[in-house]
């Protein structure tokens, strides 16, 4: 038995981890019964396809749409393909031209056997899996070679709207210490039900997340990885309407993070819970298989409740999170589960509060990169005061090894990242890290004191939290609430009329090939 | 360092506090002490430490001192500088556009409520377009409130829905006249390109090509608004920072009792 700092009793964590396997075990059941249209787009991505119409309709879109306007996705697009490809001899990229300039008619492909289609398919399925396997060793190989960072990795943002200048931005920071430079989504992304095409300049708050811009900057942080020796990670976001989709693309072009909650759609974006349960585990299979570092999103639980009362949700939600990652083959090296240093400033002893938190966090998923995200909530403008905000949630972190550090910017709430706010920020982390290195391994916590005495009561809420979830079950919960207080109907929010249950012809290999693939 | 450090020489200006040429107060009545930084794109050099002192001298700063630089990337330098301003601003010139209400505590609105009106005020709030900021609308709207002001879910005499984020201008209105709404709130969190602007005009123009401008107190709020902003813009009140659910709460209370002729 693992021995706890924090007087932990690892029964009952084993029970809460029971309680959030089976509440995760009985979402996939519903799970492996529907598709949707992103896991099919997914699909035709994985099968080559890729490109525009002359409306900047991306074709994946186009063939899905034409199969479903037909209602017949049920039976899956490839399914559809594997008969275009043996009545046509023609690739699935040429074929989903030929739909989209109406030329060709998908839906009435002669149909072949089972074992026709497989074969048929069996070339691309092998290019798209050799090409993601090839991403994966490339990295894996430059972490053996040449190196990395240190943890908690060193996780900046870039914002500029311009793939080009947050090229700039970003091989700045990786040249002052970033470890991670992950690029915002322009405002609005996630409600969209098409990934944008080719290399983009515009966008707000953020870049558009497409396949051209994560080629683009993933080959800039190559250079620069180069050039510093030590490998800077790519970071992108595949929470949304299009989770799995993105997921894929960040796959082929060989990125190493993707923020990828199980619930944060649901909760923060109103999308269905539906779409939102099916999307999130195809995406996540995908991200296992490509070596990537999934992270999930309970921060944003405390960007509106409060980080004291709240930290059950955290907890319950990361074990679900994690469960359910589980489940898709994820293992947990790959596991980025979330919290915040979002405690209010003018608490007494806050500080010790968010360090039993986070060492609590560190004890309960001991393998997991956990991701911890620095103040916003209580940034006020007082640019000096939040370097010192700062300055402590960097403390917490090397004190209890977290595993990635978005590091806070004094600039929070007053716009995004200018070069010198990432400087001081970078400046701040590597200064404490470096200067308290082993405060984690020197300092113990008093027995039944008001570290060790948090914990354990946050441990306990959070295993009376889950209980209740299970008996609800998950759709349920989120119903009612149970969740940062945020209720939403099962058959309400956007995204629910992509969402069709399996036909007879349903198959998705992709599921075995990468779940059982290299870990 | 610096050179003016241990400065022991005399002070060469007038000391005296003049409200019609005020200038920043570093430690001495008029000295204009300020402190900036800024990044300039060009190699950490003494080039560059004299472009730094230019450019002060261009913005206004007599004897700027650069007490810091560092190149942040190639190409790209970082600095502190302090300088004394040589501008000053007549200060009781100044009128700026404010929301004009008297501040009351919940219990202090549900009661002007109740005796004044006598029915709840309906309130819609929104962090409306693409913005998925929601900790604005929270802030202001949410039983729990912020920094200890309690939201207007928790005021008695409001009946309120929060509809949350990135919602369409037409579903916010379309709401609010399902709902009959006394007050609309929207929030603006990014303003990254002026987007909120384009929003909140918008909102504007919805409204009064449904002949509901008039008939609603609308009300915009967020971290880089403004109150003569949001005038200008077509608003009857704008809330920035530092304002929480008591002004708002009491600024609709007060405006409808304007409004409904009982003032």
């Amino acid at each position: 038995m693992q021995k706890s700092k924090l007087g932990l009793n690892f029964h009952k964590v084993a029970k809460a981890r029971q309680i959030a396997g089976s509440i995760a075990m009985e979402m996939q059941k519903f799970v492996n019964g529907y598709t949707t249209v992103a896991v099919e787009r997914t699909l035709c991505r994985l099968m080559g396809i890729d490109g525009i119409d002359e409306n900047d309709a991306p074709l994946p879109n186009i063939l899905v749409d034409e199969l479903r306007n037909n209602e017949v996705l049920s039976q899956g697009v490839l399914y559809y393909l594997g008969n275009a490809i043996l009545e046509t001899g023609l690739s699935p990229q040429e074929i989903a031209e030929r739909v989209s300039s109406k030329t060709y008619n998908i839906v009435n492909a002669a149909v072949h056997s089972q074992e026709e289609i497989n074969k048929a398919l069996k070339p691309y399925i092998k290019t798209s899996i050799e090409r993601i396997k090839a991403n994966r060793k490339r990295r894996e190989d430059f972490i053996a070679n040449i190196g990395e960072g240190a943890k908690p990795y060193i996780y900046v943002i870039v914002a500029t709207g311009n793939i080009y200048e947050d090229v700039v931005q970003a091989q700045a920071a990786a040249r002052q210490g970033a470890d991670i430079i992950a690029v915002i989504r322009t405002t609005g992304q996630s409600l969209l039900d098409y990934v944008p095409y080719g290399a983009t300049t515009e966008g707000f708050g953020g870049t558009y997340a497409t396949q051209e811009n994560f080629r683009i900057m993933r080959n800039a942080l190559n250079e620069v990885s180069a050039e510093v020796g030590r490998y800077v990670r790519l970071c992108n976001y595949c929470s949304g309407l299009c989770m799995p989709e993105i997921a894929v693309m960040g796959a082929l072009e060989g990125l190493d993070v993707m923020l990828n909650d199980a619930l944060y759609g649901i909760l923060f974006r109103d999308i269905n819970m539906q779409r939102t349960m099916i999307d999130q585990y195809f995406s996540r299979v995908i991200n296992g298989f490509a070596g990537v570092i999934i992270n999930t999103g309970e921060d944003n639980y405390l960007t509106t409740a409060d980080a004291f009362e709240e930290a059950r949700t955290v907890l319950a939600s990361d074990l679900i999170n994690e469960q359910l990652a589980l489940l898709a083959g994820l293992p947990e090296e790959q596991m980025g589960l979330g919290h915040a240093f979002e405690m209010n400033p003018d608490m007494e002893n806050g500080f010790l509060y968010e360090l039993a938190q986070a060492q609590m966090t560190r004890e309960i998923f001991p393998k997991a990169p956990l991701k911890y995200m620095p103040p916003t909530k209580f940034m006020t403008g007082n640019i000096f005061r939040g370097q010192i905000q700062n300055a402590l949630f960097n403390e917490i972190s090397i004190w209890t090894g977290q595993g990635i550090q978005l590091l806070g910017m004094i600039t929070e709430a007053v716009h995004t990242p200018f070069m010198s706010d990432r400087y001081l920020a970078i400046e701040n982390a590597r200064y404490i890290f470096n200067n308290m290195k082993g405060i984690g391994d020197e300092v113990e916590y008093k027995e039944g004191g008001i570290i060790q005495s948090r914990a354990q009561q946050v441990l306990d809420e959070a295993l009376d939290l889950l209980m209740k979830i299970e008996k609800e079950g998950l759709f349920n919960a989120l119903e009612k609430g149970i969740f940062a207080d945020v209720k939403r109907p099962k058959t309400g929010g956007k995204g629910l009329s992509g969402v069709v249950a399996k036909g007879s012809n349903y198959q998705n290999p992709f599921i075995d090939l990468m779940k059982g693939g290299k870990k | 360092m610096s050179s003016g450090l241990y400065s022991m020489d005399k002070v060469s200006f007038d000391q005296t506090l003049d409200l019609k040429a005020i200038k920043p107060y570093g430690d001495t009545m008029n000295d204009g002490k300020t402190q900036l930084s800024f990044t300039l794109p060009v190699p950490c050099n003494d080039e560059a430490i004299e472009a730094a002192k230019q450019l002060m001298r261009k913005m206004g700063f007599e004897n700027p001192q650069v007490v810091y630089y560092k190149e942040l990337a190639k190409g790209f330098t970082f600095f502190t500088c302090y300088g004394s301003c040589v501008h000053t601003v007549d200060y009781t010139s100044i009128h700026v556009p404010k929301v004009e209400s008297t501040a009351m505590d919940m219990h202090e609105t549900d009661e002007f409520i109740k005796s004044r009106i006598g029915r709840k005020i309906v309130i819609v709030g929104a962090s409306t377009g693409t913005d998925a900021h929601t900790v604005g609308i929270d802030a202001i709207m949410n039983m729990k409130g912020y920094a200890g002001h309690y939201g207007l879910e928790r005021y008695e005499m409001f009946e309120t829905l929060n509809m949350g984020s990135q919602v369409l201008n037409e579903d916010f209105i379309a709401k609010a006249i399902e709902m009959k709404a006394d007050a609309l709130l929207v929030s603006q969190t990014v303003t990254q390109k002026d987007v909120h602007i384009k929003n909140l005009t918008e909102l504007v123009e919805m409204l009064e090509a449904e002949g509901l401008r008039s008939k609603v107190i609308l009300i915009c709020g967020g971290p880089r608004l403004s109150h003569e902003l949001a005038k200008e813009l077509g608003y009857d009140a704008g809330f920035s920072m530092n304002s929480y659910a008591d002004d708002v709460a009491s600024y609709i209370a007060q405006e409808m009792v304007v409004r409904l002729g009982k003032g």
